[in-house]
């Protein structure tokens, strides 16, 4: 129990973490994550791993979007950037995993920084249309440049490896996607609370402002596609390593959408907001198939009538939660920590 | 010696003339105050200081040199000028005291691969500017009640002295004030002046001013320029812009000189 705090240096005031009571429920959630793999099922196990992806590519276009107020429908783009570039990798080089997947991440920054140009003169649904352009452009990229994307047909890919392990299972997997996601969460939350985040929120905000502050919009508003398409290009090359098989197909339209969606029930502005969107986007879902499936011993019927309604019911959901919760999932959690920061005294 | 110098200065928009061979000069140091009727050409002419309008014609010397209209306004708010708005321009979303550090962004160098590790040189700036800002700027304006509280949750008169707070925090040389007291009362309107006045002494800043508030412009300028349909009519100290008959006809359009004079002169009027 907690009756309030006082800070003696700024350090500790500016720090992520200004209790002991949070640190205590964050090294809780860490010993979670890490014993997770050893409890749950190989379904389960796979759920894991797909929301770690996501996340780290949800949390990529918060910064973007959420953060510097830069609507993106290129993410699937990038990612597929990303993975074409770890399978290339993978099977001309050899290379191991960890470079691999730095160089996924680089090379989208890259594409995401051409990407990113006309964000100096359109804004907002224009923006969305000239990304939208972009990713239109980079799947038929990769479905036309043969020698190096496969075409249609993809590429197919050797495990992830590194010092002579190789990562072939899930289960190995796991201890490389969520380790990473929580990574680069903590890397952006770092970038967030200093001058580079701040630069973006004040574009964000008010960019005639930010300008006589003496903020190079150009420069901040690339800097932030940069890193957005970074996290989206290192997402896409875990996926490469986990499903092994790249085609142009894995990386739709709608994906980026997926992920737009992702923030924006999340909660934009707000990296807790991107991990919850991820999460509850990826599992939701799948939590409506479950539920078929439990009420098929009751109504034999129910995949019959279930399986077009899932759909419908996933769309509901997000329109609800958009409705009731204008500032996404986050804003829950927030209410939840408000009412016990100072429990049992307030509350 | 003038630290900012305008001369001949000349904007239109299509066939609206703003601005019309202005010349005007501000001493270093001092309070300078621009006042004139509304649409006289007064936030004009900040935007043509602070970048934001190309002028056709004229020049702005600043120190010295001149600021061709190559040097966009980024570079500007480095060589030292800060301004604040007339409608306030705070980031919304954002901290009292995240606002603030952001007035310092110039004078930081952390790039974004220091800030994603938050360690050694990018850790210490951030500590660096968090002591500046809360030793020089947050105490000295009384804003530590709010530090933590969002911008929009603020009054209208502590959103003002926020801005302030922002436009100290590039640490300028020449402070411009665009209507730093409209629609204040006149406990905020007294505060505000207060500030402007320890600026100047205290922090040895030039503050440039537009306002309307005739008595505070009166009690703390040193230097007056009137402009009125995109003119300057006349600059001079507080006391011969007052008596100026020109400038009592471009505020009141009369020729009952005696009485307006009154109306521009709020002390005589109160003895």
């Amino acid at each position: 129990m907690r009756i309030g705090d006082a800070k003696q240096t700024y350090e500790a005031d500016e720090a992520i973490w200004t209790s002991s009571t949070q640190k205590f429920w964050f090294g809780l959630l860490m010993l979670i994550l890490l014993l997770f793999p050893f409890m749950v099922d190989s379904y389960l196990l796979y759920l894991g791993c797909l929301v770690g992806i996501a996340v780290i590519s949800a949390t990529g276009l918060n910064i973007l979007t959420g953060f510097t107020g830069l609507i993106s429908l290129g993410q699937a783009g990038f990612m597929g950037v990303g993975a074409y570039t770890v399978a290339w990798l993978s099977l001309n080089t050899g290379l191991p995993f960890p470079v691999t997947l730095l160089l996924a991440g680089l090379a989208a920054a890259a594409v995401g920084i051409l990407v990113g140009l006309p964000s100096l003169r359109v804004k907002g649904l224009y923006l969305a249309i000239a990304t939208l352009a972009a990713s239109v452009f980079l799947h038929f990229i990769f479905a036309e440049w043969e020698s190096v994307t496969g075409g249609m047909g993809g590429l197919s890919l050797e495990p992830a490896h590194l010092f002579g392990l190789t990562f072939q299972s899930d289960f190995r997997m796991y201890f490389i996607i969520v380790p990473l996601a929580v990574l680069m969460v903590f890397a952006a939350r770092n970038v967030l609370r200093t001058r580079v985040g701040r630069a973006f929120i004040a574009i964000r905000d008010r960019d005639i402002s930010a300008e006589i502050l003496g903020i190079n919009l150009l420069r901040y508003k690339l800097m932030s596609f940069a890193l957005s398409s970074f996290y989206a290009g290192v997402a896409g090359g875990l996926f490469a390593y986990f499903y092994r098989v790249v085609t142009p197909e894995s990386f739709p339209l709608s994906m980026s959408i997926f992920y737009l969606a992702a923030v924006i029930v999340g909660g934009m502005g707000n990296l807790l907001g991107g991990i919850l969107g991820a999460a509850f986007m990826t599992l939701v879902p799948e939590a409506l198939k479950l539920l078929t499936a439990a009420l098929t011993p009751f109504y034999p019927n129910a995949p019959v009538f279930m399986s077009p309604m899932l759909e419908i019911i996933f769309g509901a959901l997000i329109v609800g939660f958009l409705i009731f919760e204008p500032h996404g999932l986050a804003e829950i959690w927030h209410r939840i920590r408000r009412f016990f920061r100072l429990w049992p005294f307030r509350n | 010696m003038s630290i900012l110098e305008v001369s001949n200065l000349s904007l239109s928009f299509g066939g609206v003339k703003a601005l019309q061979d202005v010349s005007f000069r501000v001493p270093e140091n001092t309070v300078t105050t621009i006042i004139g009727p509304n649409g006289a050409g007064k936030t004009s002419l900040f935007n043509c200081i602070s970048g934001f309008y190309k002028p056709q014609q004229g020049t702005i010397r600043y120190e010295g040199r001149e600021l061709s209209s190559g040097i966009k306004p980024p570079k500007r708010a480095a060589l030292g000028l800060a301004r604040t708005f007339q409608n306030i321009a705070l980031f919304r979303g954002m901290t009292v005291l995240d606002n603030i550090k952001l007035g310092a962004h110039v004078h930081m160098k952390s790039g974004l691969l220091g800030s994603m590790f938050y360690f050694g040189a990018v850790r210490r700036e951030e500590m660096e500017v968090r002591r500046e800002v809360e030793h020089r700027i947050i105490d000295f304006l009384e804003i530590d009640h709010i530090r933590r509280q969002s911008v929009a949750s603020l009054s209208y008169g502590l959103q003002k002295r926020v801005e302030l707070a922002r436009a100290l925090a590039m640490r300028p040389k020449v402070l411009m004030l665009d209507e730093p007291v409209a629609g204040m009362n006149r406990e905020e309107k007294e505060d505000m002046a207060r500030f402007i006045l320890d600026i100047r002494e205290e922090w040895g800043v030039t503050v440039l001013m537009v306002e309307h508030d005739m008595g505070m412009v009166m009690d703390i300028s040193d230097h007056i320029a009137v402009l009125n349909f995109g003119q300057v009519i006349t600059e001079g100290e507080p006391a011969d812009v007052q008596n100026n008959p020109e400038v009592i006809k471009a505020y009141l359009g009369n020729s009952d000189i005696d009485s307006l004079r009154k109306k521009l002169n709020p002390e005589g009027e109160a003895a």
